[in-house]
């Protein structure tokens, strides 16, 4: 048996790892993705006092450090039985708005994007976010970079600080907006909203008019039909701060739709021993393992399933952009795993169009921010939308409010198993007796994992560099055959 | 003069470090003129086997950020300081352990078993746990192993300087990168930053000599604007930690909680933010000072939130 080993694909909550074994004919075996690492955060939140997991659970990761923060100070609301005044809502979800402008702009641009404006088989030392600027010219490069820095600065100043911010309390916020910032917020929504549109308009040009893309991504070597999750509004569409979680079915029939205090009813963790990561499923399906199809609990979460899970967008441009995405890949669901860059930036103009929503709302600047909590707490589950899916924070306390327990269900871990599923699929398709296992072969199986913009991503969000993954082909004895850099 | 050949590699961390490095904006252009980046494996595609081929002490310096918290962070610590001139302890996890540092306060199997078996939503009748060598149907399959305890970089290697926080604040960053371009390194062993004071050197915050009768939970209170936290009766433990970082947390009314770890001199910041929040209690009373203090419901995590591995007592006993 020969193995492909893949190792570090840099990281996930620290890092990560692929094997794929082939048989002796040459033809895929297996695959396994593996996270090596763990760091207890569900044991050692525990004998903290409830009001500090804010700040310690955004240490899980400190590229999207917002969104644990998010999910943990929503939590403690449910845990003290305080609802926050409006302002102090609309300032979490504006801050975290600009957090989705700036994290989605760089998954696009630096990890998924060079895929395609660059072409899967471009040299590998263009195929990164300096040729994809060569490519489509430095005026836009350069406005990548100012959407960043500005909804960087966005969360500095409401926040607190850039990385890991401390504005979230149980009842509301520590910290408003002035008249002057929330000018200058506005002035950074309208500029994201433009930059949002104008993304849209550049998938449109180099991948929606290239026949061979679109053949690509409806190819069934980058389709799973599965369940998929996300966080939708009263009115069915999709919320990244709040709401209740919905999941449709492979055919797209809701599924379940519950409140985070019920998220236990629906999801479990299934644990293999080659992994310190768990498998997320549903509940009401069961594990059946490593396979997709109606009677597997696997769902996939993140932007195409936060779509396919919703009724539609709430802002006018971004729902013109779903409409066009379900029309031109034959309607909902989509299975499609390359569909998600596309549905990510429907996403980044949402962000970008709420944010200019909330920036103009007349009690944006109210300072009536906090509510102090009086009652005793005991429990409290938070469920935000992560930009790489559904997260959940739940605590149980003691009268104190010092926890007792913490489950995290981390919002890449909830995509494992589909990711387990998507590298053996493309593996399989891609692999065959006799054919040259090439750079670009292997980069096109990199294709089906990046799309879930696993923490790897996360973690290389910002790097002006390519996020390339170190490959070795080792033959069955252990001999390296062939390395790839 | 020859480029700088540097290293950046990360461990047990969260990957704020990284993007903390790159807060430094167009100042990276002027560290890329300066500096040849050899390896740094979220970025560029240097792999493990091509640093085991470089020769010893042929890195200039090697900024190392995260814990040690299982076989192949270690590996890897020891390896680039064979290959570097200099090892830098960049942010709070190298430097002193930092939050993944609280779970010293228990051991491998709690972890284990919390994570694995007990979650609410974890579904393991079988009791399953990962293992460092597991057989499938296809070969074998490895994973590093998880330590009992958290360590820091100095409990690990020589570290020849830190950088503190977390993440380090760009201006801290840039300090050390500066001093490591122009070739103005500090003497070793120093904890590189604008201050060797107090966070309170350096807040905007008014302090009068005002004493405190009780402490209060963050969300108990929502303080004055203007007025020293600690003496609001919130546990801001500036007092205690190192400044350089510009005290932006008591500028967003929450208090400090450490994470430039302690100021200069003191060994154990803990200890130090202790004897400091006695000296502002309002009481000569024994009793009295102990109801006070018992209104803290964490102790370790609030006095240690940061720096337990590299405290005195590195952590809880678990028998």
């Amino acid at each position: 048996m020969r193995r492909i080993t893949i190792d570090p694909i840099t990281r996930l909550e620290g890092h990560g790892k692929i094997e794929i074994f082939l048989d002796d004919a040459g033809e895929v075996a297996n695959t396994y993705f593996q996270v090596p690492e763990l760091r207890g955060f569900e044991k050692f939140s525990e004998g903290r006092p409830a009001e500090e997991l804010p700040q310690i659970t955004q240490r899980i990761c400190g590229v999207c450090p917002e969104a644990h923060h998010m999910a943990s100070t929503k939590a403690l609301d449910n845990l003290f039985h305080i609802d926050p005044p409006s302002p102090a809502k609309k300032l979490r979800e504006l801050l975290y708005s600009a957090f989705y402008v700036t994290d989605h702009t760089t998954h696009f641009y630096i990890l998924g994007g060079p895929d395609f404006v660059m072409g899967p088989d471009a040299p590998v030392a263009e195929r990164n976010i300096l040729g994809v600027i060569a490519k489509v010219g430095l005026e836009l490069g350069g406005a990548v970079i100012k959407t960043r820095m500005q909804n960087h600065h966005i969360i500095h100043v409401l926040g607190g600080r850039a990385v890991h911010p401390v504005f979230g309390l149980p009842g509301g916020v520590s910290k408003g907006l002035n008249e002057e910032e929330i000018k200058e917020v506005q002035q950074i929504a309208r500029d994201s909203v433009e930059f949002g549109k104008l993304s849209l308009k550049v998938f449109d040009d180099i991948v929606l008019k290239n026949k061979e893309y679109v053949d690509m991504i409806v190819s069934d070597a980058y389709t799973h039909r599965t369940y998929y999750m996300g966080l939708v509004d009263e009115n069915n569409q999709v919320n990244f701060y709040d709401g209740k979680v919905r999941v449709v079915d492979p055919d797209g029939k809701e599924f379940a739709k519950y409140a985070p205090k019920e998220y236990l009813d629906h999801v479990a963790e299934h644990v293999e021993p080659w992994s310190y990561a768990k498998f997320p499923f549903l509940k009401n399906v069961g594990w059946k393992g490593f396979v997709d199809g109606k009677d597997s609990g696997v769902f996939r979460v993140a932007p195409l399933a936060r779509l396919n899970a919703a009724d539609g967008m709430a802002t006018p441009l971004a729902q013109e952009a779903y409409e066009k995405m379900y029309s031109t890949l034959g309607g909902k669901p989509v299975h499609h795993t390359l569909a998600m860059h596309w549905a990510r930036l429907i996403e980044l103009l949402y962000a970008a169009e709420r944010l200019l929503e909330l920036s103009q709302d007349p009690e944006i600047t109210s300072t009536n921010i906090r509510t102090i909590p009086t009652a005793v707490p005991d429990e409290g589950i938070g469920i935000v939308e992560a930009p790489r899916g559904t997260l959940t924070h739940h605590y149980v306390t003691d009268e104190r409010g010092v926890i007792k327990k913490a489950n995290l269900i981390v919002a890449t871990v909830n995509n494992a198993a589909a990711v387990n599923m998507s590298i053996n699929k493309a593996a399989k398709a891609l692999i065959k007796p006799g054919k040259e296992i090439t750079e670009g072969l292997l980069n096109r199986i990199e294709m089906a994992w990046r799309p879930y913009d696993l923490c790897l991503a996360c973690a290389t969000h910002n790097l002006p560099g390519h996020p390339l993954l170190p490959i070795e082909v080792y033959d069955s004895k252990g001999k390296l055959i062939k390395r790839f850099s | 003069m020859a480029k700088l050949k540097v290293a950046l590699y990360w461990a047990a961390s969260c990957g704020g470090c990284e993007i903390a490095q790159l807060q430094i904006g167009d100042k990276l252009l002027k560290l890329a003129e300066a500096a040849d980046i050899v390896f740094w494996p979220v970025a560029i595609d240097v792999k493990y086997k091509d640093v085991e081929a470089m020769p010893d002490k042929s890195i200039d310096a090697c900024l190392f950020n995260g814990a040690i918290r299982n076989s192949e962070q270690e590996h890897m610590a020891k390896m680039l300081r064979e290959k570097s001139k200099i090892m830098i302890a960049y942010g709070s996890c190298a430097y002193e352990g930092c939050i993944p540092g609280l779970a010293n306060l228990f051991n491998r199997q709690m972890i284990f078993d919390r994570a694995y078996i007990e979650t609410e939503s974890t579904d393991n009748k079988d009791k399953i746990l990962p293992q460092t060598s597991c057989q499938v149907p296809e070969g074998e399959l490895t994973l590093p192993e998880f330590y009992d305890t958290v360590k820091t970089l100095r409990q690990t290697v020589d570290v020849d300087y830190v950088v503190p926080g977390c993440p380090p604040e760009e201006k801290t960053t840039w300090l050390a990168l500066e001093a490591l371009i122009e070739g103005k390194l500090p003497p070793k062993g120093t904890v590189i930053s604008h201050s060797a004071k107090s966070v309170c050197d350096e807040c905007p915050r008014k302090r009068d000599v005002k004493k405190i009768k009780k402490i209060y939970r963050n969300y108990e209170i929502i303080p004055e604007p203007e007025i020293c936290l600690l003496e609001q009766g919130l546990l801001c433990a500036g007092i205690a930690t190192r400044g350089g970082c510009g005290a932006p947390c008591p500028q967003a009314n929450m208090p400090c909680t450490g994470c430039y770890g302690p100021v200069e001199g003191v060994i154990d910041q803990g200890a130090h933010f202790l004897s400091a929040l006695a000296s502002v209690i309002d009481s000569n009373d024994p009793e009295e000072i102990k109801r006070i203090v018992d209104d803290i419901p964490d102790p370790a995590g609030s006095f240690y939130r940061y720096s337990l591995p590299d405290s005195l007592l590195r952590g809880a006993r678990i028998k």
